[in-house]
């Protein structure tokens, strides 16, 4: 859609087909380091949107974006820039996320691009999703431009920061470029080393059509809009395109770039990226990582592809009120719109009555959904403990995967279970050393190297998945302050001596409770549920027995006494009608009681315990 | 026909007090000679609608009717006996607080044709009064006692405890002093804390203004003993009379039997175990309802037709309150069917199995552990 009246100059999407002026480029950074603001910097001074329209973080589009800062979805821009060589530049920028959820997401975004900018911040130093981003460039072949942000802020030590980044990551960062996005210090240094360190494209422009699918989403007015890279040859509007991973075949019907606003220019040329529509109705058609290629005359082999992002972490989400199930399901299926990597199917628990089990890309996804859920759709949410996906061999030679603790099948017909472990990087100031190794030790971690640069420890353990899904982030901030910074990758999938540990309300299990857990750990995770549920649990006519068992073995127990008290002194003639009602809303309420032999437990004592037990 | 039981409703205080949640509104100065006319037109009303009934007892409640002028109480008793065909028992009830300007009028009640006096004395103690906002002291709460021991045939007074702070000792000290004014009844009140008055607002910003359970529960248990002791027992969860002394008027609540409510605010329940059980309720706001009465006869707000099953959960509910339980020949009477048929059985055996709960040929009743969790034994099993 070309808007009139735009202020883009002509120059940014006037067709170019000159590889050696084009620079497609990523910028990485941990959360917080000032990625988004030096984004903000470069589409300013590059005059891509008048200081007027200019607000903040002007990539992150959503709302949960801005305000956590951070970038979920990748986004481009399209700038213009004229070197102090004199030539103009066609600059790419590719946002990318920061977080290890989205790894995936970083992962194409920079098989896109030829290099990075890397942003580190001044005063504190590389962080551990700064090396993860860091290795995934290195990954794509990419030249890395490190940049110092926050220079002017008097906690900046650049001569410690750069000595941290040849010590731990290993790159020269004697060319560094010290900056300060928030007063634009320094950009114009950064947008000259894009342009002199950076390399170009090196596609054939004569070849036939080969064309990355970065990503693609829905937009209410367009349909599916596809993020692509063109590697070879050119894409023009009307074209006939066949993906070859998918064998579809389609015709274009628009063809741009961003700049930052979707600006229409019939053509992208090899080395170039924009985005194109073709008529398409569900992100599902599209595979992230195919290639697109012309039908008539087609390219004869694919571009390397992804791997699949799959979903790592599972729990339940449950509306508090029943009534708002078929909104929940409603509103997943939107968000899944734009979300391939998120998974729900329908489920039911005698505890908290229909809801779905969903599966995401890791915690903060997880976290991000049920935000988004309430926030955008106006959603109550339970979530229940969050879940690993676990191999179970079973007696019969076959294995079942697992990610929830009510299928887990009969003890007897199982071989052995496998559960999946972790890599994680931790980086602390050294203070914290000791209460992160003991938790890291509680959580069944083994050390692999633990370093220090300066006064910072870089540890790093592999660590069962389950461990850390379970409040291990909560913990980790506290005892380091909100100084230690973690990330992980997914590592491999071992033998474990897990059981599947339930929680009983007067013998009866209560199916949201139930976990699996490492046998060391069980009982006391089982005491503190039992401890939890005691107080949860409003006392009743009948003493309440809580207890939380292997199979038949009760590892841990409480009980509730009988309640001493609970009646109306006064209630005469002009009450009965009051009490009545009162009574008849009680047992209105007693649906969402769930019976547990002779007592009806609310359903919110167990919406508090699971509310107690997120990370 | 069966007999009926008339409630009369003044519906203004000089103040409001923090734990009342009854339909009272602060004033007074009211132009008595338009509410004598509007009781009247709504006794009529009633009395064209319910002919033929025999009526066994007034009580006129608040507010404050101790507000009322003599007059407009034999005006109201006047009217009744017009209307109606009284029985030779019938007990004629007025509340009153016990400020000494309202005592002032004890005598000219007693000529107005008032038996029984029932007094909002409510603490002996001066702190306590305090606490619990009423307009006099103890002093003059002891001097009202003696009055009304004096002026009337029978008297009654109400005292609340379990109040924040108080001990078990205090309230034995205090039960002590109030056996000593002879009166046949009493009606023990533990504090509790009810929505849209003032304490609730204060509890609900987390202060606490009755005792712990503990203490309070120690309490509850002390006062049955000291007025079986005394030749009290409770009849009912807060009331405690001499045998034959029960308030007949409330009885009638509590056996769930047809009464009629007049004035502002209040609830009547006519043609019980009938096919058209009614629940009746009148406008809550005193200028409303004389308008409704000035216009229509009646100051109605609303007629609600009760099921069966409604009835009966009610009845359930008001029976259990009394220490001897639900009569199971009159509930079959009434209801044409039996109680044990309507009381989900599995879960009356587990009541039973507590010890909250027990049943004899002729009655279910609950026990003394029982009464104390009646709201939570009603969940049960209504």
């Amino acid at each position: 859609m070309v808007k009139t009246g735009l202020n883009v100059p002509e120059k940014t999407y006037a067709p170019m087909s000159d590889q050696a002026s084009i620079r497609n480029f990523s910028i990485i950074a941990h959360i917080d380091h000032g990625k988004s603001t030096l984004a903000d910097r470069l589409i300013q001074r590059c005059g891509a949107v008048e200081d007027r329209d200019m607000r903040e973080q002007m990539l992150d589009s959503m709302d949960i974006e801005r305000e956590r800062g951070i970038t979920i979805k990748a986004q481009t821009v399209r700038l213009s820039y004229k070197a102090k060589d004199g030539q103009t530049y066609q600059l790419n920028l590719m946002d990318t996320p920061g977080h290890v959820d989205f790894a995936y997401e970083v992962s194409r975004s920079l098989a896109a691009c030829e290099g990075s900018i890397l942003v580190v911040d001044a005063s504190q130093g590389v962080e551990a999703q700064t090396l993860a981003n860091v290795y995934q460039a290195f990954d794509n072949n990419h030249e890395i431009i490190p940049v110092l942000n926050k220079i002017d802020l008097p906690a900046a030590e650049p001569d410690r920061v750069k000595k941290q980044i040849e010590d731990v990551i290993g790159l020269d960062a004697s060319d560094a470029v010290l900056i300060s996005a928030k007063t634009g210090l320094g950009i114009d240094d950064v947008l000259e080393a894009i342009v002199t360190r950076l390399p170009s494209p090196k596609g054939n422009p004569d070849a036939p059509l080969k064309a990355l699918l970065v990503d693609s989403w829905y937009d209410a007015y367009l349909g599916v809009v596809i993020l692509v890279r063109v590697v070879d040859g050119v894409l023009r509007k009307g074209q006939r395109i066949r993906f070859m991973a998918t064998g579809a075949v389609r015709d274009l019907d628009r063809v741009g770039v961003f700049a930052p606003k979707k600006v229409e220019t019939g053509v992208l040329y090899a080395g170039e990226m924009g985005f194109v529509t073709a008529g398409i109705k569900q992100i599902s058609d599209t595979k992230v990582g195919d290639t697109l290629t012309d039908d008539k005359n087609p390219a004869a082999d694919l571009l390397p592809g992804f791997k699949p992002s799959v979903p790592v972490v599972f729990c339940g989400l449950f509306p508090v009120d029943a009534a708002e199930f078929e909104h929940l399901r409603e509103s997943l299926g939107k968000l899944a719109l734009n979300d391939a990597s998120f998974k729900f199917e329908a489920e039911s628990s005698q505890a908290l009555g229909f809801g779905f089990r969903c599966g995401f890309l890791g915690l903060l996804h997880l976290e991000i959904i049920q935000e988004r859920l309430e926030r955008e759709f106006n959603l109550n949410l339970i979530t229940t403990a969050p879940s690993v996906i676990y191999k179970v061999f079973l007696t019969d030679g076959s294995v079942k995967e697992l990610h929830n603790p009510v299928d887990m099948p009969d003890p007897v017909r199982i071989e052995h279970i496998e559960e999946p472990w972790i890599k994680a990087t931790i980086l602390t100031p050294d203070e914290y050393l000791g209460g992160i190794l003991a938790l890291c030790n509680d959580r069944r971690g083994e050390q692999i190297e633990l370093t220090y640069v300066g006064t910072r420890a870089m540890l790093v353990y592999r660590l069962p998945l389950n461990e850390v899904v379970f409040d291990f982030y909560d913990r980790l901030k506290s005892i380091s302050r909100g100084y230690a910074s973690f990330d992980y990758t997914l590592d491999s999938y071992r033998d474990g001596d897990l059981v599947n540990m339930s929680i009983l309300v007067n013998a009866e299990p209560v199916d949201a409770l139930g976990v699996i857990v490492h046998r060391a750990n069980a009982e006391k995770r089982g005491r503190m549920l039992c401890e939890r549920l005691k107080e949860l649990i409003p006392k009743q006519l009948f003493k309440i027995a809580i207890q939380a068992s292997i199979g038949s073995r009760v590892i841990a127990r409480e009980t509730i006494s009988a309640l001493r008290k609970d009646v109306t002194a006064k209630c005469y003639g002009g009450d009965i009608s009051r009490k009545r009602k009162l009574l008849d809303k009680q047992k209105e309420g007693k649906k969402r009681m769930r019976q547990f032999g002779e007592v009806e437990i609310p359903q919110s004592a167990f919406i508090a315990a699971l509310k107690m037990d997120d990370r | 026909m069966p007999p009926l039981a008339l409630y009369i409703h003044w519906p203004f205080c000089l103040s409001k007090c923090p734990y009342c949640d009854f339909n009272s509104h602060v004033g007074g100065g009211q132009d008595q000679e338009i509410w004598r006319q509007a009781y009247r037109r709504e006794l009529t009303h009633n009395a064209a609608l319910l002919p033929s009934r025999r009526i066994t007892s007034v009580f006129f409640g608040g507010g404050t009717p101790s507000l009322m002028e003599a007059r407009t109480v034999e005006s109201v008793l006047n009217d009744i006996a017009r209307l109606w065909a009284c029985d030779d028992k019938i007990e004629i009830t007025l509340e009153a607080n016990p400020s000494s300007a309202e005592a002032e009028k004890f005598a000219d009640f007693r000529r107005a044709g008032v038996q029984r006096l029932s007094l909002g004395v409510q603490s002996l103690n001066d702190a306590a009064l305090r606490f619990l906002g009423r307009a006099h002291n103890a002093q003059e709460a002891r001097a009202a006692l003696a009055l009304a021991a004096r002026s009337f045939p029978r008297f009654s007074f109400d005292l609340i405890y379990a109040r924040k702070g108080q001990t078990p000792d205090d309230w034995r000290a205090e039960l002590q002093e109030a056996l000593s004014f002879g009166s046949d009844h009493l009606s023990l009140y533990q504090l509790t804390i009810e929505a849209e008055t003032v304490f609730a607002t204060r509890a609900r910003r987390g202060e606490s203004l009755t005792a712990p359970e503990e203490a309070s529960v120690l309490m509850y248990e002390m006062t049955q003993e000291m007025m079986e002791k005394a030749g009290l027992p409770a009849y009912e969860i807060s009331n405690h009379a001499r045998l034959g002394q029960e308030s007949r008027h409330n009885l009638t609540y509590w056996h769930y039997e047809d009464y009629v409510g007049i004035g502002p605010g209040a609830h009547g329940r006519i043609g019980i175990g009938t096919e058209s059980c009614q629940a009746i309720e009148n406008h809550r706001a005193p200028e409303t309802w004389l308008d409704s009465v000035q216009r229509t006869g009646v100051g109605m707000k609303q007629r609600t037709d009760l099921s069966p099953d409604a009835a009966m959960r009610e009845a359930l509910m008001m029976g259990l309150r009394l220490t001897e339980g639900i009569d199971l020949q009159r509930w079959r009477e009434k209801f044409g069917c039996d109680l044990m048929g309507f009381v989900p059985e599995a879960r009356r055996q587990r009541l039973e199995a507590e010890a909250y709960l027990k049943r004899t040929a002729e009655r279910l009743f609950l026990t003394r552990a029982g009464l104390q969790r009646l709201n939570s034994v009603l969940g049960y099993l209504a």
